[in-house]
């Protein structure tokens, strides 16, 4: 599988993702510059996490208005795979490529930590290897992650199976304390109708060594390959 | 041309931002009822143009955010 990788100023996440994508998936992989006209040739994209333009106006606007974010439209409407992780997700839905809107957390704080999350959506290109309900951790690093959607269209996306990922306890609960950010619906990621594009807020290509501590992330980096 | 755009939360959204600042001014013996952050833009214009265009589609979330142009 040919991915690339997506690269605004301020991306910081860029080299994790590749080097989880090089070293531990063994794909071939390419950084794509911001401004870049054409996805042509590869079979996933992924906007990896960061500050793309310094969270200016809000984060991910200006980095949706650049030739990569068009040529991330393009490639995503002709059925290529978008992933998009943390600010990644953010660009993906000021790019209207997913649903929704992340907000300022609501506790005003930046929050680094780990988080249980449980696979709601199990039948995607990127969730395939994991099993329906399965509780996984991942860490999560944001100050704009609050996920929301008024209520009419929260239903519609409930009922179309494009919640992948809530945020829960160790045991799988939905609790409002299990809810790092003040999300709707606990949700942590989203995808598309068609299910070739999706957005999260927990890092998986931070998860992905057992010299970590960590390894459910790389779950979802195996299920693009399988 | 001097257009100065002011972006606020939409209403009835939960803005944690103007909550905490409507609370510390509370603490203060201050009668507020309802406090919003928002932000400002300031734009010089060249000549006149699509304001309305080019803050819904570029400057605004409209999802999220409504505005006031002056």
């Amino acid at each position: 599988m040919r991915f690339a990788v997506c690269v605004f100023p301020g991306s910081n996440c860029d080299y994790d993702t590749y080097y989880v994508i090089r070293d531990l998936l063994g794909q071939e992989v390419s950084f794509v510059d911001y401004t870049t006209r054409d996805l042509k040739g590869f079979d996933c994209v992924v906007i990896p996490g960061g500050f793309s333009f310094g969270d200016y106006l809000r984060a991910g606007v200006l980095a949706s208005k650049t030739s990569l974010g068009k040529a991330i439209v393009d490639f995503a409407q002709k059925g290529g795979l978008v992933l998009g992780i943390c600010n990644g997700f953010q660009i993906l839905t000021e790019l209207e490529l997913l649903p929704g809107a992340l907000l300022r957390n609501e506790n005003m704080r930046f929050i680094c930590k780990d988080v249980y999350l449980r696979v709601e959506n199990k039948e995607l290109a990127f969730t395939k290897r994991f099993e329906e309900g399965e509780i996984i951790r991942m860490p999560i690093a944001h100050g704009e992650g609050r996920y929301y959607l008024p209520e009419e269209e929260l239903k519609k996306i409930e009922e179309r199976g494009q919640v992948v990922l809530r945020y829960c306890d160790e045991e799988g609960n939905i609790t409002s304390q299990a809810n790092p950010n003040g999300s709707v619906n606990n949700i942590a990621g989203v995808c598309n109708r068609e299910g070739n594009v999706f957005g999260l807020m927990p890092h998986p290509e931070r998860a992905c060594e057992d010299l970590l501590g960590y390894r459910d992330g790389i779950i979802l980096w195996h299920s693009l390959l399988a | 041309m001097r257009v100065r755009v002011l972006i606020l939360p939409k209403k009835g959204l939960l803005d944690p931002e103007g909550r905490a600042v409507k609370e510390m001014l509370l603490d203060e013996g201050f009668p507020v009822k309802e406090v919003k952050v928002g932000k400002v833009v300031e734009l010089e214009l060249e000549k006149e143009t699509d304001i309305k265009t080019m803050v819904e589609k570029y400057l605004i979330n409209p999802l999220v955010e409504e505005y006031i142009v002056e």
